[in-house]
């Protein structure tokens, strides 16, 4: 049977679940159904993506069903407990761990269950302290010198033998270019579900399952994802939206070795890691960032950016506009495709403020814009605007900062 | 070299509009695209074909149209392309996904270079690049900002990290997922487009490629959404026009009462 | 208005639509100040296969003809009318070697040539011979099985980047333009070397320099053609090529309309934006009709020679001088649209006027071309009379 049904007796041919599909799966153009003269729904499951949207519209009339199944998981009821990853690069802890961290515990008010954490390396014993005063109960570590740095072979193994030993029901990873790549290959080691990018999580009181939400499609739309019949329901969280754990007082968490399970081989090989200092602070601890768009116009104008940035002791940014214009590199691009920055002040010149680019900064404490467009859509998201030349806002307004204003 | 791209035709997300009625996407008038990081994937494996011999397969798991990108992708030097395509496939979430690629990657013969972009712009997931890797059981690295060389079965890349990059040497077979830093893609060319005219798509049906079929689409997939929204408006804040000596005046004295300071200290 | 192009013309146009906003359109005003040769263009057209296009399919090539080396012209024109010149004259130095080139000849430069590996020239114009080109006094004389060219050509477009040159020279002196002959020189031949780049009022990224040739000896069988031919290959070449200066003129033309109907929309005046404006309005539909105007005649003319029409040197001269008039007369109305913008580097019109004269000039002056029509019409009227 296929996945999605229209009923066609019950279908009045209202045309709401048309206008409800994403994937532009809906026509109109069945048999006549139940309302005399009207055709009725017809889906496509090649662009289907049964994402239900069209069931919701059609609540009314309940004339699409779709009939989830999945092939078997694992016992579910066999799984308890909210684990993170603790990503370590450079000597520390990753900055983005005390926010899954963060989530966890805000996790574990729902579930009362314990939050334990992966931490898999060689000398990580040292990082075991920190996580502990973050309020985790229970580390799990392997901490080995045949561990070398991060290794896809080697890490995916051992975290998924560890997930299957101790059965953690939640799995949390950080957006990051390690936990992107590493939980992918978890999960599908294990064949379980993994959410990407995740904004928002929470616990569905009434199936206790962790409602998983993601923006997609660019950021113009947001998919809250169930993960129903397998374990562990596996997310990765992006990077400064989640608040980051409180310091516990008195940590009472405890460390449990896990050195039974041996390091498996590798194909892959560590050469070296080669630093890249950009000039401007870096852009996500930036607490000031300002940021150019294609209003800049041309590449010579990003010294006007730059110019501000300094008077604020801020980090230069863009838009995706100028960085596929080749104005400015990619590691400075703030947006969907970009990097999320949480700044204390972001100051958008010249940028109109398209979904993308707010999905990488609307989460910023307080938005300046500088546009000459008063219809510009970043107005609708800034907290203070000036509509106006930023060939002229910005010299007036760096000469002011420089003066002591 | 035996070189494999994955591809995926997707909407063009950057000028996708919500209608604001019915808070949903408008799609018409919105293009299908080669999902632009597999575009850099593509063209990285044509560099490597030339440089070191062999062929460029391109596969795509998606509905028929989704053919319309594979004949782009001879424009743009592909050698062979196959459509993955069936009702079964319905549905599917990167897991399933990353199954029936692989599927269809074993029955092609495999490659030693599979390479797809870094992430697709509607799904964003990145996942399942790392997941087609785990299913043929091959290494995987992500990110990869530059391929350095290829000799004796073993490959050196680049890895884009947050504050710079790692040197990664890995022993082919070997997926990749890539990042725009990586190259700049060619223009199609004539002869690309007039063999890319003339060229026949085959397809790739899950039953062609020895697929469980529980593995397959809405069955095959752990994750399931279950709402689809858009995200709220936020409101607007306080607009100032005029002189830029009196708006940047009027911005600062705003600041300040509100206690905040932008100048550096 | 459409033209009907077939789907293969499209493609070709579109794909060099896509080129000149892509990657030529961001760099024209630098080029334009520098004065660098575009080789980085050259790189891409070629990878595109654009210089295939007019290439008979023998030699590497795609088999079509004027028309879609028109098409091609007048897209990259549109971005800017000096890039442009880096694809349109090396057709014109391509063109003898298709149609006069031995078998050999063709095989030796024509492939290489389709993949845009190196680009051609054409040497006719000295500093006594423009209009006059009779009056050219380069010799090429014959010596055993050589010839040793001696002379200066002036004002080359390519001259110094090409790497092949046909170069129009007297091998028999005595017998004036019928003693004259085409031969093909390579650049760094032996003899052979380039005065100074030009500094031009506009096609800055062209790169326009004097061929210099001291005892410069080839071999005979450089020859295209027959002694004595020189100046039926360069009449017979003139006619192919002329509807690609008329194609410049006119992507120059739509690059400046374009610049000038959308500034009109933003600019606002007295409470309106300008293109409200009557006065505005004339003007635009007066420049647009021109364009079509232009268009439809170079596309006729470009066809007519591709269907193989005998007589195409009237209707070659009236695409070129209607096309060129309209640049000039398009690109000055532009910058005044523009008005005190129009007039500052730092928009894009004043260097397509700049641009625009040269079109005016080269490839056979105006005035030259308008004799041609003249003199046609007068003789084809007394051949009808009797």
């Amino acid at each position: 049977m296929d996945p999605i049904r229209v009923i066609v007796q019950s279908c009045v041919g209202c045309n709401l679940c048309f206008k409800a599909c994403s994937y532009g799966a809906i026509t109109m153009d069945g048999p006549v159904g139940a309302r005399e003269g009207k055709p009725t729904a017809v889906i496509d499951l090649q662009k289907c993506t049964l994402c239900g949207a069209c069931v919701e519209a059609c609540k009314r009339y309940k004339a699409i069903v779709i009939t989830r199944t999945t092939f078997k998981g694992q016992d579910v009821k066999a799984y308890s407990g909210i684990c993170v990853y603790a990503e370590h690069r450079l000597g520390k802890l990753a900055s983005v761990v005390p926010e899954i961290v963060g989530a966890a515990r805000e996790l574990q008010k729902e579930l009362s269950a314990p939050v334990t954490a992966i931490l898999v390396g060689n000398g990580v014993r040292t990082y075991t302290q920190e996580l502990l005063e973050l309020g985790v109960d229970e580390i799990w570590m392997i901490d080995n010198p045949d561990i070398g740095d991060f290794d896809e072979d080697v890490h995916a193994e051992l975290v998924a033998q560890i997930l299957m030993e101790k059965k953690p029901e939640i799995f949390l990873g950080g957006g990051t270019v390690v936990g992107r790549s590493l939980l992918p290959r978890v999960a599908a080691k294990i064949l379980t579900g993994l959410t990407a990018d995740c904004t928002e999580l929470s616990i569905d009181p009434s199936t206790m399952l962790l409602r998983q939400t993601r923006p997609a499609f660019g950021g113009n739309i947001m998919a809250t994802i169930l993960t129903q019949n397998h374990r562990p329901q596996m997310a990765t969280v992006r990077h400064k939206v989640m608040k980051p754990a409180a310091k516990v007082e008195n940590p009472q968490g405890k460390v449990v070795e896990l050195s039974h399970i041996p390091v498996p081989k590798t194909r892959l090989e560590f050469l070296e890691f080669v630093e890249e200092k950009t000039s401007t602070v870096n852009l996500v601890e930036a607490d000031v960032i300002v940021s150019g768009g294609r209003g800049i116009k041309d590449p010579k104008n990003f010294a006007l950016i730059e110019k501000l940035a300094l008077a604020t002791g801020g980090a230069v940014g863009a838009s995706r506009a100028a960085v596929d214009a080749g104005w400015i590199q990619y590691s400075h691009q703030v947006g969907q495709t970009g990097k999320t920055v949480k700044p204390k002040v972001y100051i958008a010149c010249g940028i109109s403020g398209a979904i993308q680019h707010l999905a990488g900064m609307k989460g910023s404490d307080m938005i300046v814009a500088i546009n000459s467009d008063p219809n510009a859509p970043i107005f609708d998201v800034a907290h203070y605007g000036i509509v106006g030349d930023l060939f002229q806002v910005i010299p007036e307004l760096v000469k002011r900062l420089e003066n002591g204003a | 070299m035996k070189i494999f791209v994955c591809i995926k035709q997707v909407p063009d997300t950057t000028n996708v509009r919500i209608n604001p009625e019915t808070n949903t996407l408008v799609r018409e008038g919105v293009q299908s695209i080669i999902n632009p990081f597999d575009v850099y994937a593509i063209e990285e494996a044509v560099r490597l074909k030339e440089k070191h011999g062999g062929t460029v397969t391109v596969i795509t798991m998606g509905p028929p149209q989704a053919s319309e990108a594979l004949r782009e992708c001879i424009s743009l030097g592909a050698d062979s392309v196959y459509l993955v395509s069936d009702r079964a496939f319905a549905g599917a979430d990167t897991l399933a996904t990353a199954y029936a690629l692989s599927c269809a990657i074993r029955h092609l013969g495999g490659a030693e270079v599979i390479l797809m972009g870094r992430q697709a712009i509607d799904g964003d997931t990145g996942q399942v690049g790392p997941g087609v890797a785990e299913n043929l059981d091959i290494s995987h690295v992500t990110d990869i900002r530059k391929i350095e060389e290829v000799t004796d079965g073993r490959i050196v890349v680049e890895r884009l990290l947050e504050e710079g990059y790692a040197r990664i040497a890995a022993r082919l077979p070997v997926v990749l997922t890539v990042v725009k830093e990586i190259n700049t893609p060619r223009l199609p060319s004539l002869k690309g487009k007039l063999a890319a005219k003339k060229a026949e798509v085959p397809v790739l049906k899950a039953s062609d490629i020895g697929a469980d079929v529980q593995r397959l689409g809405l069955n095959g997939s752990p994750t399931q959404v279950m709402k689809i929204f858009t995200p709220p408006k936020p409101g607007g804040g306080k607009k100032f026009t005029g002189e830029p000596a009196q708006t940047v005046g009027e911005l600062l004295s705003e600041l300040t009462a509100a206690g905040i300071t932008i100048r550096k200290r | 208005m459409n033209y009907f192009l077939t789907d293969d013309q499209k493609m070709i146009r579109d794909l060099a639509a896509q080129i000149a906003r892509e990657k030529i359109a961001p760099i024209a005003a630098d080029f334009d100040e520098s004065g660098e040769f575009p080789w980085e263009v050259v790189k891409t057209l070629a990878q595109a296969d654009l210089y295939r296009v007019f290439i008979p399919t023998e030699y590497d090539g795609l088999g079509g003809g004027v028309f879609e080396m028109c098409l091609v012209v007048e897209e990259l024109s549109r971005a800017c009318g000096g890039i442009s010149l880096c694809y349109a004259a090396s057709a014109l130095g391509t063109i003898p070697i298709i149609l006069y080139g031995s078998e050999e000849q063709k095989k030796k430069y024509l492939p290489k040539l389709a993949a845009g590996e190196i680009v051609a020239a054409f040497g006719l114009t000295e500093a006594g011979a423009g209009s006059d080109a009779a009056g050219i006094k380069t010799t090429a004389k014959p010596d055993g099985d050589s010839y040793v060219i001696n002379g200066t050509k002036q004002w080359i477009t390519n001259g110094g980047e090409a790497s092949i040159y046909t170069v129009i020279a007297l091998t028999d002196p005595a017998r004036g333009v019928r003693g004259s002959s085409a031969i093909l020189v390579e650049k760094d031949h032996p003899g052979f070397t380039f005065g100074k780049k030009e500094n031009k009022m506009g096609i800055r990224a062209s790169a326009t320099r004097e061929l210099v040739f001291q005892d410069c000896r080839v071999p005979k069988s450089n020859i295209l053609g027959k002694e004595g031919m020189g100046f039926l290959v360069a009449m017979r070449t003139l006619d192919q090529s002329r509807p690609g200066v008329a194609s410049q003129a006119l992507g120059i033309a739509q690059g400046a309309l374009d610049k000038a109907v959308e500034y009109s929309r933003e600019r606002r005046q007295f409470g309106k934006p300008i293109s409200a404006f009557q006065g505005m309005q004339f003007m635009l539909a007066d420049m647009a009709t021109q364009v079509e105007a232009a268009r439809a005649l170079t596309y006729a003319a470009a066809k007519s020679i591709d269907a193989g029409e005998k007589d195409v040197s009237r209707m070659s001269a009236m695409a070129k001088v209607f096309a060129s008039d309209t640049a000039m007369k398009v690109t000055t109305d532009a910058v005044q649209v523009l008005g005190g913008y129009g007039y500052m580097k730092e928009y894009p019109v004043e260097k397509m006027m700049r641009d625009a004269k040269i079109t005016q000039i080269y490839e056979g002056t105006n005035q030259i071309q308008r004799e041609v029509i003249g003199l046609g019409l007068i003789k084809e009227s007394a051949r009808a009379r009797k």
